[in-house]
């Protein structure tokens, strides 16, 4: 029972995490190559924080807050440099991230972070809060794609030129999913500390920001179902299938690939192929 | 002294991610597509350029076999991956990039061992001393060397022989170029093959100056060299191997004054942005 709950909680967090990066990259087509850094700003702060003596439940917020407003930083990058540029700029603060962590001695350095209080919740109980605030992510998630707001985001991911056109304050909508986006990801940052009472800046790199990209694109950009679908099989796969534990990163690299190669759409577009024959491209999906 | 060390030392570093940047930007200007997948071939070069020595003992075979194999496979990844997603947006292709980047250096690592292999005895290692007190491994004046003389036939090419004539036409008008008789699918394979094949040019002088060949070989260069060509003004060639220079420089400053605070990546990446903020078009955009 004890290796089904700490499952759960890994695919809890872990759905969060690919949410948050739907937001900015799915919704609002701006893509990003270090995601995970924000995933490591929030659990740094959370895991620093409750070493300080903070509670953890007041942790959360403060790791949303910083990781939210590195983000901003990151958004306001994204207003100058477009499409590859931005990738690569993305691929850059993940970079920079680690560099800093690594070479400060009151962080942990290459050491890490640990032996920090718990919450307190006890394995089930934690379970039970990972889940719910995933299940808010969500719902969060739905919310905005059929507010004002997801539709201007959509506009953005399409055509932003339009959108300009159109009197839109594009850089508004577009801080405003960066700022979302990486807040969650703090989020997601603070349970994932929790969870495994251990950090270390080899935890939040190049490869775990193309972890939760390729669970988003598997899922199909801006699906908020299948992105859960994909982000929940992808965490639980090397889990259940032991044998797979050492090739994990070829099922991922393959998987990337073959999906872009074949269906660019993700399973949101295979989905659609079969439900509506004639459509080619899934509704609610960015191109 | 120590600057004028310092400053040899990026000069090989320098051409190193020159010969690597110079093939991703030959794609780029071509088709658009950041091709992390680049630094693959690399690492293929180099374990065939180790493969090939340890075999035969001759360096013109060696590095004959890593280029030829490199530069072929370069071209049935053009075939067979990046050809049929070119009507995609260009995350699509990055992304496709990314995933056959990660199967490869999996596969690698599967086919050789996670260790990693070396030479049995490695040529060129004997040290030269140059008027002024500078010593240099023979490989690495060899490998400064070497890139002068690549970028001189290309230049040669590109400039003066129907073929890179046909290059440059296609590299700025696609379709114009197609109606005036040039096979695109004729020029995009020959920039595959060059290009793949420079890598595999610079993984066997990488090997040579590690003496060791491992399956992460080519992570640094793939992120790097993304940099290098986006500092450079994506597609340009003269910036690309200015950028790359430029770039040998700061790292190897950087690490002398900032390394207590930031590593090698960070010190790299911080630059990029710095830059990019500055000039979003990169540093040496005509535009």
């Amino acid at each position: 029972m004890n290796y089904e709950i700490s499952l759960i909680t890994t695919i809890g967090i872990t759905v969060m995490f690919a949410l948050s990066l739907n937001l900015i990259t799915g919704f609002c087509g701006q893509i990003s190559l270090g995601h995970a850094a924000f995933l490591g700003l929030g659990a740094y702060t959370s895991a620093m924080l409750c070493q300080a003596g903070v509670p953890f439940w007041l942790t959360l917020p403060l790791a949303m807050l910083v990781a939210g407003l590195l983000g901003v930083l990151v958004g306001l990058a994204s207003l100058r440099v477009r499409a590859d540029f931005l990738a690569i700029t993305t691929m850059g603060v993940g970079f920079i991230f680690i560099g800093v962590v690594r070479q400060q001695e009151w962080m942990g350095g290459e050491m890490g972070v640990t032996g920090f209080p718990g919450s307190g919740l006890g394995k089930t109980g934690f379970m039970v809060l990972c889940l719910a605030l995933a299940a808010l992510t969500a719902a969060l998630s739905v919310y905005i794609q059929r507010a004002w707001m997801g539709r201007v985001f959509k506009g953005i991911a399409e055509d932003e030129d339009t959108m300009r056109v159109l009197g839109i304050d594009v850089p508004r909508y577009k801080l405003a999913a960066f700022a979302i986006g990486t807040a969650l990801a703090g989020a997601a940052g603070g349970l994932y500390a929790q969870n495994l009472k251990f950090i270390g800046p080899d935890s939040f790199g190049f490869v775990e920001s193309v972890t939760v990209l390729s669970m988003v694109v598997v899922g199909g950009i801006g699906s908020v179902f299948w992105v859960v679908v994909a982000a929940a099989v992808l965490s639980a796969l090397p889990g259940w299938f032991q044998f797979i534990g050492d090739y994990k990163l070829l099922v991922y690299g393959g998987l990337l690939f073959t999906m872009m190669r074949f269906s660019p759409h993700g399973l949101a577009g295979i989905a659609a192929r079969f439900t509506k024959p004639k459509v080619t491209a899934a509704p609610g999906v960015a191109p | 002294m120590f600057f004028i060390e310092l400053i040899a030392q990026s000069l090989v570093q320098g051409s190193i991610y020159a010969l690597i940047a110079l093939g991703l930007t030959l794609v780029y200007g071509l088709l658009r597509i950041l091709h992390v997948a680049h630094a693959s071939l690399f690492t293929l070069g180099a374990y065939m350029g180790v493969l090939t020595y340890n075999a035969t003992g001759s360096m013109l075979l060696t590095l004959l076999a890593a280029m030829a194999v490199s530069g072929l496979s370069g071209v049935a990844m053009f075939r067979l991956a990046y050809q049929p997603i070119l009507k995609q947006p260009p995350h699509v292709a990055l992304i496709a990039s990314i995933g056959l980047f990660i199967a490869a250096e999996e596969c690698f690592r599967i086919t050789f061992g996670a260790s990693g292999l070396s030479f049995a005895n490695p040529p060129l290692q004997g040290q030269v001393q140059l008027p002024g007190g500078l010593q240099f491994k023979q490989a690495e004046l060899a490998v400064m060397g070497g890139t002068v003389l690549i970028i001189g036939i290309l230049g040669w090419l590109q400039t003066r022989t129907r073929i890179g004539v046909a290059c440059q036409a296609t590299v700025s008008d696609p379709q114009m170029a197609e109606s005036f008789g040039i096979r695109l699918t004729m020029v995009r394979d020959l920039n595959f093959l060059i290009g793949s094949a420079l890598a595999g040019f610079a993984g066997v002088w990488v090997a040579l100056l590690n003496n060791l060949v491992e399956p992460t070989m080519g992570s640094v260069p793939s992120y790097k060299a993304l940099a290098i060509i986006v500092l450079g003004g994506l597609g340009s060639v003269p910036g690309t191997l200015m950028a790359a220079l430029v770039l040998g420089l700061v790292e190897s400053f950087g690490m002398v004054y900032l390394g207590k605070v930031l590593d090698r990546n960070a010190i790299a990446f911080t630059f990029l942005i710095v830059v990019l903020m500055v000039r979003p078009q990169g540093l040496f955009a005509k535009r």
